[in-house]
């Protein structure tokens, strides 16, 4: 029974992550297109430019919405605890593939909770920001410097935003068997235990007397 | 107009064909020689087939209230008590002011939606443009409109198709008074400056021409009785130019957000090249072990095989 698998999301959760994850693609590849002329082009992808300016801030408004289920379902597991700061000092470690002194982590580690938050600052912002610049409807109750200010903060959210994915990505691609969690819901129980030890503990009830700092180098 | 006189091309990062010379042209509107008739409006409204809809008074001789997709030039007047206690009335025919340096094409994010020709004439290309309004957040001088009939934005286009085939701008041909004239940026200076020695003659000790540097100089000039407050002209900006904010948003930071953008998916490639991934290595990965033999994991001590689940969907 050792290696049955544990259950991270349930279809909801995954259901609501990918909803998420397409209306970003999709806000990110048409707000790129108005942001750099060299990413023009990418406005074909929406039907051309006029189509762009239409649908992107309906695409962006949908996300913030759902994101907001994404919130609901895991701001707590993602309040920062003391434990965070040691595996944020250890960050370099964790970038190595280290495993010793790294301490273990609960349902999220402490990047994945700082990537929680600012994805939802990131959000925030751009829905905000965005109303403001939204010229088909909100633009005129404005005034030109209000409207210019948001312009950049909406570009500045939405760089931190797509960085960030970028970093969220990538971490899926390199932490084998996350990207599994979020298709089919399942992780192995190595898997817990080697990257959400404490989560591992919590969930299954099994109590792990060596710790798994220093278990290897 | 030939391609090759297009200077700037909005959205675009490589110079457009621009080799020919050609000599910048300039409108002048003298407000000391201006009798607020408003011929100049009609004008402009009967070449360029627009009319607006017909608004309602508002106490003032302004008519319509305000710039429209439209109306791409309005009469502005106001009412100014000077110094020694006399009404002045100040009227200024409002417009694009074709900006050598044009805060609309700067922020324009649709390729050819808005050009600069190389005589000077700033003009929309309503055929290219998405109507997304960021001309209106890049302009200094609060002209571009954008319709609510088919969501593009217009403005004055200095009669570019007149111009072209050597005719005068409309309003310019209609003004009875010649407050409006139109020639070359250079004989539109040296005249401007004859006319600000004459006002000077004549007590308007701070006359001038309004020409503002802020956005490279313009092609639509001002000679103002108060060269030094120019704001009293119905708010024309005394320095005008393109925003901080939007210099910066259609600024460095454009190239650069792209640059980040591209070396973070860069370092994640290396890192996955050089570090690489992170995998349950076997001796930690239970599975492929025979299932039918039972091995006793000395970490697990308490786990109840008929109640598996207990715990695995109880998470916040």
């Amino acid at each position: 029974m050792k290696d049955k698998p544990i259950l991270r999301y349930t279809a909801n959760e995954r259901s609501n992550h990918w909803a998420v994850a397409i209306l970003f693609f999709m806000a990110a590849l048409s707000g790129l297109a108005l942001f750099h002329p060299a990413l023009f082009w990418l406005s074909h992808l929406f039907g051309g430019g006029p189509w762009t300016r239409i649908l992107h801030p309906f695409m962006g408004v949908l996300m913030f919405v759902l994101f907001l289920g994404l919130v609901i379902r895991f701001w707590r597991a993602n309040i920062l605890t003391a434990n965070d700061r040691l595996w944020l000092r250890r960050v370099d470690r964790v970038m190595r593939n280290e495993e010793q002194g790294v301490p273990p982590v609960g349902k999220y580690n402490a990047g994945q909770k700082l990537l929680f938050w600012t994805l939802l600052l990131c959000m925030l912002v751009l829905l905000l920001s965005g109303v403001v610049i939204w010229r088909a409807y909100f633009s005129q109750y404005f005034g030109i410097g209000g409207i210019r200010l948001a312009t950049l903060l909406h570009a500045l959210a939405a760089f931190v935003l797509v960085l960030s994915i970028i970093v969220h990505i990538y971490a899926g691609i390199w932490i084998k068997g996350s990207v599994g969690a979020m298709v089919h819901g399942w992780v192995s129980r190595a898997w817990a235990k080697k990257h959400h030890g404490l989560w591992y503990r919590e969930v299954t009830g099994e109590d792990r007397s060596d710790s798994h700092i220093g278990k290897k180098g | 107009m030939a391609s090759q006189d297009i200077i700037a091309r909005s959205a675009t990062t490589t110079l457009p064909p621009s080799v020919r010379q050609q000599e910048e042209v300039a409108k002048l509107i003298d407000t000391s020689k201006c009798i607020g008739c408003k011929a100049c409006q009609v004008a402009c409204s009967e070449w360029n087939e627009l009319r607006d809809e017909v608004g309602h008074s508002l106490g003032t001789y302004d008519n319509p209230q305000d710039l429209s997709a439209e109306t791409w030039t309005l009469m502005r007047f106001t009412e100014h008590e000077n110094t020694v206690g006399n009404l002045e009335w100040l009227i200024r025919k409002d417009g694009c002011m074709h900006c050598a340096d044009p805060g609309c094409l700067k922020a324009c994010p649709s390729p050819g939606a808005i050009i600069q020709h190389a005589n000077g004439i700033v003009d929309f290309n309503q055929d290219h443009c998405i109507g997304c309004g960021y001309c209106i957040t890049g302009c200094p001088f609060n002209i571009p409109r954008i319709s609510q009939k088919d969501h593009k934005a217009y403005k004055c286009t200095l009669c570019s198709d007149r111009v072209a085939v050597g005719l005068e701008p409309a309003c310019v041909k209609t003004c009875p008074t010649g407050a409006i004239v139109f020639g070359s940026k250079a004989d539109m200076k040296e005249h401007a400056a004859e006319r600000i020695v004459d006002l000077k003659s004549r007590g308007f000790e701070q006359a001038g021409l309004y020409d503002p540097d802020g956005v490279g100089g313009t092609h639509v000039m001002y000679v103002l009785h108060h060269a030094d407050q120019p704001q009293l002209y119905a708010g024309l900006p005394n320095q005008p130019v393109i925003s901080p904010l939007v210099g910066l948003w259609k600024g460095m930071s454009k190239p650069l957000a792209l640059l980040a953008m591209g070396a973070a998916v860069l370092a994640g490639f290396f890192h996955y090249v050089r570090i690489g991934p992170q995998r349950i290595e076997d001796d930690e990965h239970p599975a492929g072990k025979d299932p039918s033999v039972r091995e006793v994991d000395p970490a697990v001590h308490v786990f109840d095989p008929s109640n598996p689940g207990a715990q695995g969907e109880d998470r916040p």
